[in-house]
């Protein structure tokens, strides 16, 4: 692969030594230690869940789980860099970003256990409930922007995908729309090198962040597991979005440590050597590093950090094995905005059909 | 309290997984997701992580054996006598006897396709999963079809009923293999359920409750589940007093497919010669001797890959692959070397890329390389696929000859056969001599007898007489 554009933009060197960047640099200067220790919260709370909802499908409580292991940095750095009013639209992997835009730990696995369509409300978090259609979200996102701007409103949508993704005639059709009308969105793509068993090489020869200029686009090609360079470079994006600047493309530069699902086996095609050298880039490892620099790592400080990621894992647990199965006539909710006769008809068939196994006996119960 | 851990369908859509190993013994004192078992799919081997906190009571399953979707492997005492809370695990049973119960009942896991995302070995798909005598589910069928044969189904098949009529039935407590379908086609009617369900009431002396709705729990009174136990036991008895039988699966499977289809679609000619290698092995005697390749290990394997990759050069069809789709022989301008490899887990042969490029000391570190991994069970997928020809080191085991069996997608095999010394025609008299035989197959598509022979006997020369290499490059 040609590497045609400079490194990665990286504010904490793998020491967790801050490097300065003058052009970086004011996006975070407000990021104090308290706000740190926030941030590095987060990641171990999502990487906690994250491990427990993959133990959750290897013990039959979850059909799939996409694990995010190694992306932390990359989805904390830039959900926090959201205003509420922003709306996300996120892939299948986006689940520390879900968590925290302030989705239920419950909700986000309720899809992957099967017990519903969909896991939340998106209105109520400003987040899409995750698009498994390689690329979809990318057009809702442009289209939401579209909206935001006949709205009169500063809102900005960020859009999630990945490397894979890059290849969907979706993600081009979105670009170009978003360019044509400098729609405030920005394209967050997280190269995690992957696309299931591809390397990211076979489909893009240049940089990922190299194509959004052929569309007028501006990008950003930043370390993913920085967690400072991501947060900056989502805020950057979302200003020159909220000021009329158009679209912006950032390429976070990540790994995906993990499988790509709990159906995928990793080590059948790549490297272990490429995955040991990914894990000296290990985000949380770095902003603990940072952290400890400053003083703000206390064993007491671990200790509650430990016990409130033990804790959601603990919930996310409780809440997926106790999820009441739905009542089998709430497949019908949620389909249409508005009354549909077809619809109507089809669930007065169904009421019917239940009705035929006697009250006593629901087809329901059970799994 | 007793908890059954049922095997989970761990990835989309499987319906059987194979314990490859378990980490705990029963009377093990375990911890929440603590990593108990390896368990290795159609897809994936992926670590267990224990579903409660407890102590493991009983592993249902031994490693090594394939085990459906939904059927019992482990039970712990997670203590306690009531659960916490009214919210039962989905995958977890109830009870030892309810757990036979949901496992006879047929799980829609097994008429489902393997949904492979992405990638996955199309291998495993061929064949239906064979059920293991053991099973309660089988050893049931097995009861009931020769007194009934109007029950009887095709051997693995679900029944033929509706989705109602499986909803009484399993609340009934009653496994439909045992129904006798009055329908058309045999389908199982809510009639015939209801009928068996009287039959075997009476049958049954500790049916507590009359209502014949009751949850499954009072199934496990049931004839059905009552058989299970001592037929499986017998079962297991028989099998160990005469006889084996153990799944075909994984790599013995993959071994057995690449078989058949090289031996059945590539017409094999072997040829064999046998040679004086005695200037080789003095050679080697030599290099030994010599400090600047004392450490290289270099061996009569090495050496022999050497002189085939030299052969090929002169020889290029031994080198090729017949691609019957595209109507084409390929011809590589490059030499995979496949090496076959005897491993704990079975025949692999992964292959040194771009062998022709590399000289002898380069040959023998890859070859090191090659059979060091191929032991440890890390050989990487890359290096099991793009072989182009491949040699088996046969002498290893002591052996002279043999026919060996092409790799499929090459042209030619390469089997050296032990190092012996020998009497043997030296100068006109008989001396005792170092003497090695080698067989060649190769595929008579792509090769013919002309130069299948002027390959095996260029490799001979060089063999006999290292320094005739000059000649040849």
């Amino acid at each position: 692969m040609i590497d045609s554009s400079p490194q990665p933009v990286q504010l904490l060197s793998l020491d967790g030594e801050r490097m300065p960047r003058p052009d970086f640099d004011p996006w975070v200067a407000d990021l104090d230690g308290p706000a740190l220790l926030a941030l590095y919260r987060d990641m171990v709370v999502v990487r906690r869940i994250d491990t427990e909802a993959t133990a959750l499908q290897r013990q039959g409580e979850l059909g799939l789980w996409p694990p995010l292991l190694g992306q932390e940095a990359a989805q904390v750095g830039s959900a926090r860099a959201l205003r509420d009013d922003d709306f996300v639209f996120p892939s299948y992997r986006e689940n520390a970003v879900a968590y925290c835009r302030g989705v239920e730990v419950t909700d986000i696995v309720k899809v992957w256990r099967g017990n519903a369509q969909s896991g939340w409300d998106p209105y109520t978090v400003n987040v899409a409930t995750p698009a498994i259609i390689i690329g979809a979200q990318t057009l809702h996102a442009t289209g939401w922007a579209l909206g935001a701007v006949r709205d009169e409103v500063d809102s900005v949508a960020i859009t999630y995908f990945g490397d894979g993704a890059t290849s969907q005639g979706d993600v081009h059709e979105a670009m170009v729309f978003a360019a044509s009308f400098q729609a405030p969105v920005v394209f967050f793509c997280q190269n995690n090198h992957w696309a299931i068993s591809e390397p990211v090489g076979v489909q893009a020869h240049r940089n990922i962040a190299d194509r959004a200029p052929g569309f007028g686009i501006p990008s950003l090609r930043i370390d993913g597991n920085d967690v400072l360079a991501v947060m900056a470079a989502t805020r950057i994006a979302l200003d020159r979005a909220r000021t009329g600047g158009g679209p912006t493309f950032i390429e976070a530069v990540t790994y995906r440590m993990g499988p790509h699902t709990t159906a995928d086996d990793p080590t059948r095609y790549r490297d272990p050597a490429e995955l040991a050298e990914w894990k000296t880039r290990d985000p949380l490892l770095r902003l603990h590093r940072l952290l400890t620099r400053l003083g703000e790592i206390t064993p007491e400080v671990e200790a509650a950090t430990q016990a409130q990621a033990d804790a959601a894992a603990a919930e996310l647990r409780a809440g997926c094995i106790g999820m009441p199965d739905p009542e089998p006539l709430s497949v019908f909710d949620h389909v249409y905005a508005t009354p549909n006769a077809t619809l109507e008809r089809q669930r007065t068939d169904y009421a019917g059909y239940l009705t035929s196994f006697g009250s006593s006996d629901q087809p329901g119960e059970g799994r | 309290m007793i908890k059954v851990f049922a095997l989970p369908d761990l990835g989309e859509g499987l319906t059987e997984s194979e314990i490859v190993a378990w980490l705990v013994a029963p009377g093990d004192e375990v911890t929440l997701n603590q990593h108990i078992a390896d368990v290795e799919t159609a897809k994936a081997v992926v670590e267990l992580p224990s579903p409660f906190a407890g102590v493991v009571r009983v592993l249902h399953q031994p490693a090594g054996v394939v085990v459906h979707v939904g059927e019992p492997i482990v039970s712990f005492d997670i203590g306690g006598s009531a659960e916490p809370g009214s919210a039962e695990p989905g995958s977890a049973l109830p009870a030892d006897a309810d757990a036979d119960v949901q496992a006879d009942a047929p799980a829609p896991a097994e008429q489902r396709e393997a949904n492979l995302v992405g990638y996955g070995p199309a291998v495993e798909r061929s064949g239906h999963p064979q059920r293991r005598a053991r099973s309660g589910g089988a050893a049931l069928a097995a009861e009931t079809r020769p007194t009934d044969p109007v029950a009887a189904v095709s051997a693995g098949e679900r029944p033929r009923s509706t989705p109602p009529v499986r909803a009484l039935a399993r609340d009934l407590g009653i496994d439909l293999a045992t129904v006798t379908g009055t329908g058309r086609d045999g389908l199982i009617t809510r009639d015939d359920v209801r009928a068996h369900s009287t039959q075997s009431v009476p049958a049954t002396a500790p049916h507590g409750a009359a209502e014949p709705s009751g949850v499954p729990p009072t199934a496990s009174a049931t004839p059905a589940s009552t058989s299970i136990g001592p037929a499986a036991a017998v079962a297991g008895l028989d099998a160990a007093a005469r006889e084996t039988r153990s799944p075909i699966k994984s790599l013995r499977k993959l071994t057995a497919a690449a078989m058949v289809q090289s031996a059945f679609t590539a017409p094999h000619v072997t040829e064999f010669l046998t040679i004086d290698v005695t200037p080789t092995v003095e050679l080697l005697d030599s290099l030994r001797a010599d400090r600047n390749f004392t450490d290289a290990g270099i061996g009569i394997l090495a050496v022999v890959a050497k002189a085939l990759c030299l052969a090929v050069g002169r020889t290029p069809s031994v080198n090729t692959r017949w691609d019957e789709p595209a109507g084409e022989i390929v011809q590589f301008n490059y030499v995979n070397l496949g090496i076959a490899a005897a491993t704990p887990r079975g025949l692999l042969v992964p292959n040194i890329v771009d062998a022709e490029r590399l000289d002898l000391r380069g040959l023998a570190d890859a070859l090191a390389e090659l059979t060091t991994a191929a032991r440890a069970g890390t050989t990487t997928p890359a290096a099991l696929s793009g072989g182009t020809i491949t040699i088996t080191n046969i002498g290893v085991f002591g052996i002279d000859a043999g026919t060996p069996i092409i790799n499929p997608g090459e042209a030619a095999i390469l089997a050296m056969g032990a190092i012996r010394s020998q009497p043997w025609e030296y100068r006109g008299q008989v001396a005792l001599r170092k003497v090695l035989t080698l067989s060649l197959s190769f595929d008579h598509r792509l090769v013919d007898g002309e130069q299948g022979s002027r390959f095996l006997a260029d490799i001979g020369t060089i063999l006999a007489n290292p320094a005739r290499v000059l000649t040849m490059i």
